[in-house]
């Protein structure tokens, strides 16, 4: 009477294959992870990190590719974060239903879908030659800027739709305008979600290849940038060069050069992910 | 009538001056009308209760007071609705400017998540009252008014979500008493607390009136016989628009109703 039925047996099964499909999603991620530190830890040095390379990056360092790197994404969060606040502020809570907030909402859709080196090509066409900004890290940046606009633009109107109705209404009610209710109640709200969405964008900036490639990445320079106009390094396009382009490059330098950028890339997400909580304790904390 | 409350005695509030008014005032959303033609008198230095069965229009009628209904796309307004003689959906009127004026307390308490004192200061900041001096003053004074300055003297700076219902409801009303507002709506202010604190809040209500004018929603028919000096039920007509059946002082509403409708409402026989 109280044996196994059938169906439970089905529910085993349906549970496990869950389980491990659910597994199979980490297992990629922990084995990169691993074999880039194994591989790559030997190179890491106090030098690697704060020297310039040597015989075309066999030896010496990746400092100005790591700072290339840092003002890649700097660059394109000054440009992309404003541009995306303004916008998402815009979007939640201003434009009605119309041809033009469609028209914007599927530019948006689009702009995320877009493959980064026709990113890349945009920029080049617009940023380089139209605007005669050259092969720089202007360039670079707002080009990433455009790319990332999908996700700060997008990221700030969800942040700013999930801000409770019942606090605009009370900043209402008691006489605050619209734009005084978005300026102290709403933004600083949709804060944390704005701030995350940012990290993010960055993050991905600082991995991009592709566009940049085209729009101002020299794989050596002589000297550290020492304004927008001029060119630079940067860890993405350094990796590729080196694991692709030179013969005979020691195999630690190029896994020591992806652990750098796994690390920058992966410790803005954390940072994001850090953010993110710290917000959400404070808000239901006492 | 076997409504097992004390009445109190209204008699001095009930003579007051018209402070709001509404004519013939329909209201649409969309094609949906969710009012039709009302006409009321509201009391000066009075509460006026509204009551009725769910989705009557009641919130939707109160909200007309202070236009929160503008915050809702695809509203439409017909007749009149006036404070001290003046049309407020006329063109030219600056709905900031009445939102001072005419405060509202929310269903549910909804402090901003900030300081005791920040909540209370929000209101006079936005209206440009920036001297730290002057703005503990304000928030002292509305803090007693509301019966709430002894239970949160020494918690001004903690957060504001860290207070019980009760309390977040009465930090509510300081803060809309912080602008100094002539008319405070309240749309069911205790439906989310418990007994004590409802009873905490009629009593505070009832201080209130010697100073402002009140106009609450509520579905609880021993608040609106226990803290209301005027009565309005509303019910629904058959395309579920929100009508006015009948108007006049709480005890009689509640001992002596004149139509048909209240009476079975009031004694519990539908709604």
């Amino acid at each position: 009477m109280l044996t196994v039925a059938p169906r439970q047996v089905s529910q085993q099964v349906a549970f496990g294959l869950l389980i491990v499909a659910t597994a199979i999603v980490v297992v990629p991620v922990i084995v990169i992870i691993l074999q880039i530190i194994i591989n790559g830890g030997g190179a890491i040095t106090w030098d690697f990190l704060t020297q310039p390379p040597a015989q075309a990056g066999k030896a010496g360092g990746i400092f100005p590719a790591i700072l290339g790197t840092f003002y890649l994404m700097l660059g394109t969060i000054i440009v992309a974060l404003p541009i995306g606040v303004l916008a998402g502020v815009y979007l939640s809570e201003y434009a009605r239903e119309n041809w033009f907030t469609r028209t914007v909402n599927m530019a948006i859709v689009n702009l995320a879908g877009v493959p980064s080196i026709v990113y890349g090509l945009f920029g080049l066409g617009i940023f380089v030659l139209a605007f005669h900004f050259g092969m720089s890290l202007l360039s670079a940046s707002l080009t990433l800027a455009c790319q990332a606009l999908a996700m700060t633009v997008t990221t700030s109107r969800e942040a700013i739709l999930a801000v409770p109705r019942e606090y605009r209404e009370g900043s209402l009610a008691v006489g605050s305008t619209k734009w005084q209710t978005i300026r102290h109640i709403v933004l600083p709200q949709a804060m944390p979600g704005i701030i995350t969405g940012a990290v993010l964008a960055m993050s991905r900036a600082a991995g991009e290849t592709a566009p940049i490639l085209v729009v101002g990445a020299a794989f050596f320079l002589p000297a550290l940038p020492q304004s927008p106009f001029d060119q630079f390094m940067a860890l993405p396009y350094h990796l590729y060069t080196v694991a692709a382009h030179i013969p005979g490059m020691p195999k630690t330098t190029i896994w020591g050069v992806a652990l750098v950028l796994l690390v920058v890339v992966l410790s803005f997400n954390v940072l994001a992910t850090i953010i993110r909580l710290r917000a959400r304790k404070r808000r239901y904390s006492t | 009538m076997n409504i097992n409350v004390e009445l109190p005695d209204k008699k001095a509030a009930v003579n007051g001056e018209v402070r709001m008014n509404t004519r013939n005032l329909s209201l649409f959303y969309g094609s949906f009308q969710a009012l039709r033609d009302i006409t009321l008198d509201i009391q000066e230095n009075a509460i006026t209760a509204v009551i009725g069965p769910s989705g009557c229009g009641k919130s939707t009628f109160l909200r007309l007071f202070n236009r929160m209904n503008d915050l809702i796309t695809g509203v439409r307004v017909e007749g009149s609705v006036e404070l001290d003689g003046i049309n407020i959906y006329d063109k030219d009127i600056d709905v900031v400017a009445l939102r001072k004026k005419v405060g509202m307390v929310f269903q549910k308490p909804n402090p901003f998540p900030m300081s005791v004192f920040e909540n209370v200061a929000f209101g006079p900041r936005r209206h440009g009252k920036n001297n730290r001096a002057e703005l503990a003053d304000t928030v002292e004074k509305s803090l007693k008014q509301a019966a709430l300055w002894e239970e949160v003297e020494d918690k001004l700076e903690q957060s504001a979500l860290a207070l019980s219902g009760g309390q977040q409801q009465r930090l509510c009303i300081a803060r809309v008493l912080a602008v100094e507002p002539e008319v405070i709506l309240m749309d069911e202010p205790c439906s989310a607390l418990d007994p004590i604190a409802t009873l905490r809040i009629e009593d505070l209500m009832r201080n209130l009136a010697e100073s402002y004018t009140i106009v609450i929603v509520t579905h609880n028919m021993q608040q609106a016989a226990r803290a209301s000096d005027m009565s309005a039920f509303f019910m629904m007509e058959e395309d579920r628009a929100g009508i006015l059946v009948e108007y006049g002082p709480t005890a009689e509403i509640f001992t002596n109703p004149k139509d048909k409708r209240t009476e079975d409402y009031i004694t519990g026989r539908f709604g």
